[in-house]
């Protein structure tokens, strides 16, 4: 429970920070760190507002992906703490969770009968086929290397000990830093701020969405990038097993975990200060060389397990 | 045939001359001139327009001679009666569609063979009033793979109203229509109807929002020229209007680089952009109390004369700023991610600027020199002369660098009229009631930071201005927008329209 706690703890600073980032970046003073969180709550007090074109599907989506959202956090281990919910094989149900979210998404996109948000959900749909691979490999290879298949226990049994296990350590770090751009459509493939409809890929779906369904929105996709910021954290703290159950080691461990995610958070807003976002059709490219850089974490666990 | 006395008039830049010395030619003998000054490539169409006058239609037509400072003036007269039919200039020469269009509109003339006759603007004194801008006739393209886009009239950045329509090969651009006239102000009647001096130049001042200075430099200038104001010699005058078109020019140029950082996302060029942009504008409010230098230029003179004071500001000001614009547009120009954005995208060719007749910046960044300031001086540019900056691969990259280069060439300028300009005497006081030259036609170009500005006017026997005709240059760049989306990404839309960055209220007046 102390896991739980200390996600939305990160969640709930992540948005702010990112944007202070580079409000600070930029020479600005910037909003505060809870303004997403006052925009949340405006929102979230707010009503709706449904176009006659749109059906039911339009109405549910928001709230399909916040659950598929929250059910995928469930799995996750946070600051190693015990998972909530835990099997073998939870890794594949993680990701396709994830993906029911987003395919709702894309259904209400088309929805709403706009050239714009057909496009967009075009360009999701392609850009999460190519995101794939590269995750299924890194886990794979992970599930391969501890010979466990749950999140849970993967972490349990992640030792960097070695350099070889330690390039595996910052390969998987790097590309997961990467695939949370691309799941959360940040720079450099997308761009979270712009107001112009045709270059959007994430945004221009949520355009017709207003109120509550907004607010759950923007809390899914705070709580997603916090759950790929404690994939990261995971990899650099101490498994439960091996910890000591003292109050001490414990709260050690949490602010650790706290630490990371704000670093994470700080590098995604300098990452996105100082670069332009990609032409359009250099994203599939940039996409998939992250496949490949799972590929090299693959081949250094077959070394180590000495599969070759 | 050519320059033949008896077929055109030449007219110097801010020349005034009488109506009856207009040649007046039949229609054909009216084509036949046009057509043989524009096969030439020195010879430019800068006002192609029809004039009620006695119960006839007038065209009235201006080609500006590139190569010695002249504008050849010609007319003819038509009945002024819907349905007429006239041959069509723009089938050989595309670049008069537009001033066609306009004619076709406006006096329901039908031009033969001409390929794109389609409505400009809508205005409320169209001749054929059941053409509604909803019944625009788009072009389209069928086939099972393609789809059509419609943005607007209603931006995304809630600026001005303008329709676009894309036909789309998946993430391709195969054409890209754009449809204005969805606002009308009337411009030009307005110029008619509002009676005192202060009141047109206020109008002149808002013709586009963002060439206040432009717009009414060519305003106050035809004014002093139908008066004949002794104002149109005035050395400093000319000086300081230089320095305020410039000035317009650097801060447009300046916020123009930081919007399209922000297009491609680019947060720091975006902010430094940004934040350059104010002290400019911030200084054309201590100079005049106005950032877009409205109230600055008046007819007959200046309230705001230049002093010493000014100039020291001035002097601190480019200090700074110069080592500034240095230090960010080189990072930004040399940035990976930005060239990869920038560079290959949008092309417009040389071929397709000339056939559109593209003016201002849109011409010189795809090798064509175009620059009233360089061809047909007026105000300072005739003592100083101003060589034009051009490059040549006419994509967002060339408009961006070409941006940097006027700002830099543009500050330079300021520096040469900054050393010189106190040493002139004092320029004279604005005056507000003007005597115009009765039965006369005047024509003013001034090159604004978009390009070529040419204002036409027309007065009665009792010196009252008779007709009034504005044109932007956005009127000849819009197409150039059109042509630089072809087969380019649908996404890369934003960041085109942000490097021409033409006006919606320029063209639809």
């Amino acid at each position: 429970m102390i896991g739980l706690a200390l996600i939305l703890i990160s969640a709930f600073f992540f948005p702010g920070v990112i944007l202070q980032t580079k409000a600070k970046a930029s020479g600005r003073y910037g909003a505060g760190i809870l303004q997403p969180w006052k925009d949340i709550w405006r929102l979230a007090r707010k009503g709706s507002v449904y176009s006659t074109t749109t059906t039911i599907i339009f109405q549910i989506a928001p709230s399909i992906n916040l659950a598929a959202v929250i059910c995928a956090m469930l799995m996750l281990p946070f600051a190693n703490q015990p998972a909530i919910l835990s099997f073998d094989g939870d890794v594949v149900m993680f990701c396709y969770v994830l993906s029911l979210g987003r395919f709702f998404m894309i259904l209400a996109a088309m929805d709403t009968g706009s050239p714009f948000e057909g496009m967009g959900a075009n360009r999701e749909a392609l850009f999460s086929v190519f995101a794939e691979p590269a995750f299924f490999i890194l886990m794979g290879s992970l599930a391969m290397f501890t010979e466990h298949t749950s999140f849970d226990s993967i972490y349990q049994h992640l030792y960097f000990e070695d350099y070889f296990s330690s390039l595996i350590g910052i390969l998987a770090s790097y590309l997961l830093v990467q695939m949370a751009m691309v799941e959360n459509s940040r720079l450099p493939v997308d761009d979270p701020t712009t107001h112009l409809e045709l270059t959007m890929i994430h945004e221009v779906m949520t355009l017709d969405n207003s109120g509550i369904d907004m607010a759950m929105l923007q809390f899914a996709s705070t709580l997603k990038f916090a759950i790929f910021g404690s994939l990261i954290a995971n990899f650099f703290l101490q498994p439960h097993s091996v910890l000591v159950a003292s109050p001490v080691a414990l709260a050690m461990n949490s602010i650790v975990f706290l630490v990371i995610q704000f670093i994470f958070s700080v590098m995604v807003g300098l990452l996105e200060s100082f670069r332009a976002r990609f032409k359009m059709n250099k994203n599939p490219q940039f996409i998939l060389t992250l496949s490949s850089v799972a590929v090299i974490i693959f081949f250094t666990v077959l070394i180590i397990t000495q599969k070759i | 045939m050519i320059g033949n006395a008896e077929n055109t008039i030449k007219i110097r830049n801010n020349e005034t001359i009488s109506l009856h010395n207009i040649p007046l030619l039949p229609y054909h003998k009216f084509y036949d001139t046009a057509s043989a000054l524009l096969g030439q490539a020195h010879y430019h169409c800068v006002n192609y327009y029809g004039f009620p006058y006695k119960n006839s239609l007038h065209l009235i037509c201006a080609v500006a001679n590139d190569h010695d400072r002249t504008i050849e003036i010609f007319s003819c007269q038509i009945a002024n009666e819907s349905g007429i039919h006239l041959e069509s200039l723009t089938a050989k020469h595309y670049a008069m569609h537009c001033y066609e269009r306009e004619i076709a509109e406006n006096f329901g003339v039908v031009f033969t063979n001409h390929p794109w006759l389609k409505p400009i603007r809508y205005p409320h004194d169209r001749a054929n009033k059941s053409d509604t801008i909803n019944t625009y006739p788009f072009y389209s393209i069928a086939g099972d793979q393609i789809h059509e886009v419609g943005v607007g009239p209603v931006h995304a950045g809630v600026i001005e109203p303008g329709h676009f329509r894309f036909i789309c090969n998946g993430e391709m651009v195969l054409h890209l229509e754009i449809q204005l006239g969805w606002q009308h102000r009337g411009i030009e009647h307005l110029f008619l109807k509002k009676k005192k001096l202060l009141e047109r130049t206020t109008l002149a001042e808002n013709i586009t929002g963002d060439t206040a200075v432009g717009h009414n430099l060519a305003f106050v200038s035809l004014m002093e020229s139908l008066g004949n104001l002794p104002a149109r010699y005035d050395k400093k005058l000319g000086y300081e209007r230089a320095l305020a078109l410039e000035m317009e020019r650097i801060g447009i140029h300046v916020g123009d680089l930081s919007a399209m950082c922000t297009d491609v996302a680019f947060q720091l060029g975006s902010a430094v952009f940004g934040a350059l942009r104010t002290p400019i504008i911030n200084y054309t409010q201590l100079w005049c109390g106005n950032r877009f230098g409205k109230g600055f230029l008046r007819t007959g003179g200046t309230n705001y004369p230049i002093n010493e004071k000014l100039i020291s500001k001035l002097q601190f000001l480019f200090d700074d700023f110069t080592t500034k614009f240095n230090e960010i547009s080189v990072y930004t120009f040399n940035l990976p991610s930005v060239l990869s954005r920038f560079e290959g995208c949008g092309t417009v060719t040389l071929k397709q600027v000339k056939l559109i007749g593209a003016v201002g910046m849109v011409a010189r960044m795809a090798g064509m020199v175009r620059d009233i300031r360089h061809t047909h001086p007026f105000a300072s540019y005739t003592d100083i002369p101003y060589k034009p900056a051009v490059l040549t691969t006419g994509d967002v990259y060339a408009r961006g660098v070409l941006r940097k280069m006027e700002i830099e060439k543009s500050t330079l300028y300021i520096q040469t009229l900054k050393q010189n300009v106190m040493s002139l005497p004092e320029s004279p006081k604005p005056v507000y009631k003007v005597n115009l030259a009765p039965e006369s036609f005047a024509i003013s170009l001034v090159e604004g930071w978009r390009g070529e500005i040419c204002h036409c006017a027309i007065t009665d026997e009792d010196g009252e201005l008779a007709h009034y005709k504005v044109k932007e240059p956005s009127l000849h760049n819009w197409l150039g927008l059109a042509l630089a989306l072809r087969n380019t990404e649908i996404s890369d839309f934003p960041i085109n329209n942000k490097s021409f960055d033409l006006s919606y209220c320029g063209y639809d007046l």
